[in-house]
């Protein structure tokens, strides 16, 4: 496997390691190609198609695909691609946002717990479990519920200009709620890396050196969990886009004008009979989006942790 | 197994309370009682209103009172049908959700456990690469994508079976189909995993050094272990299921429970948002004790752990 050619150079570290194992598994790197690509339609579509997600032709309808409108038009005549690709931004930005919340708030918890250990571990272990006792699902839906009126209280308003208006409540609403219950999983991951970290002599050291307890976990314990982290938040993004898609789909996330890819694949399932490629190429960008986080995470996987069962 | 089963239930118990305690407060929290969004209706029928539904009284007696409530099984008034009880509602459409998740479920079970089987038996052969492929797929298609291609392909193309609504047989083919796909690829992709690693073992070689056939190899010897992980699986399933029922309800316009909750999310009817948690958080901490004696059972070093 090793290139001796290679292997005789300056020694390398894990992560330039990690790197070239990456690169030799095809499929993910296949998989990451795709992504950037997604990712840069999303960004840079909207902006070269001409169009707005908001700009209606109402005499022009539905049509299908054509050279004017690539991916068709809906019935009130607006594009079709720059509403997949800008609704694309929402879903992406979804995914990456309550990802980064759920790491920040999953690490912190875990690493505590599993630095701490006994009765508190043990309390802050079963809070997880009841959290996890209900489907994340339905959390999430009573935590919307209940926080966009608190939103909209008039002294709420600071908040909500800060963010970019009334327009966005929806948004930042989501973004918060998925973020703050996602972090279950990522909790136990770095706990579990934790637990085994703390037996080892170098925090043993630090702890005889008198290194605050603070300081240990974050200085020496987290950045050892990097690997593991690094991968559960790549399968975490997924998670969160497909979340996000299905509450959108039922009506409780994103709204018109906005699009996301689950309210762009929730109006053509309304208008599949008719309209097919209203719902067939919106579940196309999704599925292929998150197939190749799926599997960009399990190279990631294999790459990072070599010793890991498949 | 009896200790195992007392520390098991007195546990679910106390997740439950902490499950209906956390919920309640929640919702508490939310501003405005459930009558904001009506018209504006004068006060003192506003009052009237707020104390036909206890709602006058300080939070900690409202919370004591539903506590106690509940435990004589009476889960309080919905707030948006009128004169209907949230136990009435949960009666009426969680049978319609059980039977759809069932099917769904003896759907998943009926496909994935034999694919699984027969690929390990077959393993590399195309009778293991192509199920595994086409599983892949099942697993990576979410349900809401799945479903209306299905209710497209099946349904309005072929015409096949209907495609909306709840009543003769020909309605619940496509939504149990696409509720339980996800879980027939996914289990014959675990019962696969597993018959492989317990077809490794050294007492298998010895069955077969003995001369026993290979049926009675898979089927006697190997698959009670070899199903530990698919059975580990059934009680993460059952929560999928609630989820999934969600989203098929409302593709195919099933009258059943994931239905009355997304409409109680919209409409902010919070005793109805509030009994449906608690009453699906009744039934899957129950499922998750039901899938832990199976496995103590199946296996026991799991109860021998605990």
């Amino acid at each position: 496997m090793t290139d001796p050619h290679l292997a005789s150079n300056s020694p390398r570290s894990p992560w330039r390691e990690a790197w070239r194992r990456l690169r030799q598994n095809r499929l993910a790197v296949s998989c990451g190609g795709i992504l950037i690509a997604i990712v840069l339609a999303c960004l840079i579509g909207p902006l070269v198609t001409g169009q707005t997600i908001e700009t209606q032709n109402l005499d022009l309808g539905a049509t299908s695909p054509s050279a004017q409108h690539w991916l068709g038009t809906d019935p009130l005549g607006r594009d079709l691609l720059t509403r997949i690709l800008s609704g694309g931004r929402v879903s992406l930005a979804v995914g990456l946002t309550a990802t980064l919340v759920s790491l920040l708030i999953g690490v912190a918890y875990g690493a505590t717990s599993g630095f701490l250990g006994g009765r508190a571990d043990a309390i802050m272990m079963r809070i997880v479990e009841i959290l996890y006792a209900l489907p994340f699902i339905i959390l999430v839906i009573i935590l919307i519920v209940v926080l966009e009126p608190v939103f909209k209280l008039p002294r709420m308003a600071w908040l909500v200009s800060l963010f970019g208006g009334e327009g966005q409540i929806k948004l930042v609403v989501l973004f918060m709620v998925i973020g703050a219950i996602e972090w279950l999983t990522m909790a136990r991951v770095v706990r579990a890396q934790v637990m085994t970290l703390r037996q080892q002599d170098f925090v043993s050291a630090a702890l005889a050196l008198g290194v605050p307890k603070w300081k240990i976990i974050l200085r020496h314990l987290v950045p050892n969990c990097l690997g593991p982290v690094i991968v559960y938040s790549t399968l975490t993004i997924p998670a969160v886009m497909l979340l996000e898609a299905v509450l959108s789909f039922l009506g409780l996330g994103v709204q018109a004008p906005f699009a996301s890819w689950g309210s762009l694949i929730q109006e053509g399932a309304d208008n599949m009979e008719t309209r097919p490629w209203m719902l067939v190429f919106p579940a196309l960008f999704f599925s292929s989006t998150l197939f190749c986080l799926n599997f960009l995470g399990d190279g990631l996987r294999d790459a990072l942790d070599p010793k890991a069962e498949r | 197994m009896i200790r195992f089963l007392y520390n098991r239930l007195w546990q679910s118990i106390a997740t439950l309370f902490a499950i209906i305690t956390v919920t309640f407060w929640i919702i508490q929290a939310a501003p405005g009682g459930p009558f904001q969004s009506e018209r504006a209706v004068s006060p003192h029928i506003r009052e009237q209103m707020l104390a036909a539904y206890g709602l006058d009284r300080p939070p900690f007696a409202q919370y004591t009172h539903y506590l106690g409530n509940l435990l004589k099984g009476d889960f309080g008034l919905t707030t948006k049908y009128e004169g209907w009880t949230v136990l009435e509602i949960i009666g009426g459409a969680f049978p319609i959700s059980l039977q759809l998740g069932l099917l769904g479920m003896a759907f998943a079970l009926t496909f994935g456990l034999p694919v699984g089987i027969i690929a390990a038996a077959r393993k590399n052969s195309a009778a293991d690469w192509l199920p595994m492929s086409i599983s892949m797929l099942g697993i990576c298609l979410p349900t809401f994508v799945m479903g209306p291609l299905l209710a497209l392909g099946l349904g309005l193309k072929l015409n096949l079976f209907n495609v909306a609504g709840w009543y003769g047989w020909s309605d619940r083919v496509l939504p149990s189909l696409t509720l339980g796909l996800f879980y027939a690829a996914y289990i014959a992709r675990m019962t696969r995993a597993g018959m492989l690693e317990v077809l490794s073992r050294d007492f298998v070689r010895t069955a077969r050094a003995k001369g026993v056939s290979e049926t009675a190899v898979l089927l006697r010897h190997s698959l009670k272990i070899g199903l530990t992980p698919v059975i580990a699986f059934l009680g993460p399933a059952m929560a999928g299921m609630v989820t999934g029922s969600f989203v098929v309800e409302n593709i195919f316009q099933v009258p059943g429970l994931g239905q009355h909750f997304v409409s109680a999310a919209r409409n902010s009817d919070y005793t109805l948002l509030l009994g449906v948690t608690v009453f699906y958080a009744t039934l899957l901490v129950s499922a998750n004790v039901v899938v832990d004696m199976l496995q103590a059972w199946m296996n026991p070093r799991v109860r021998l752990e605990s």
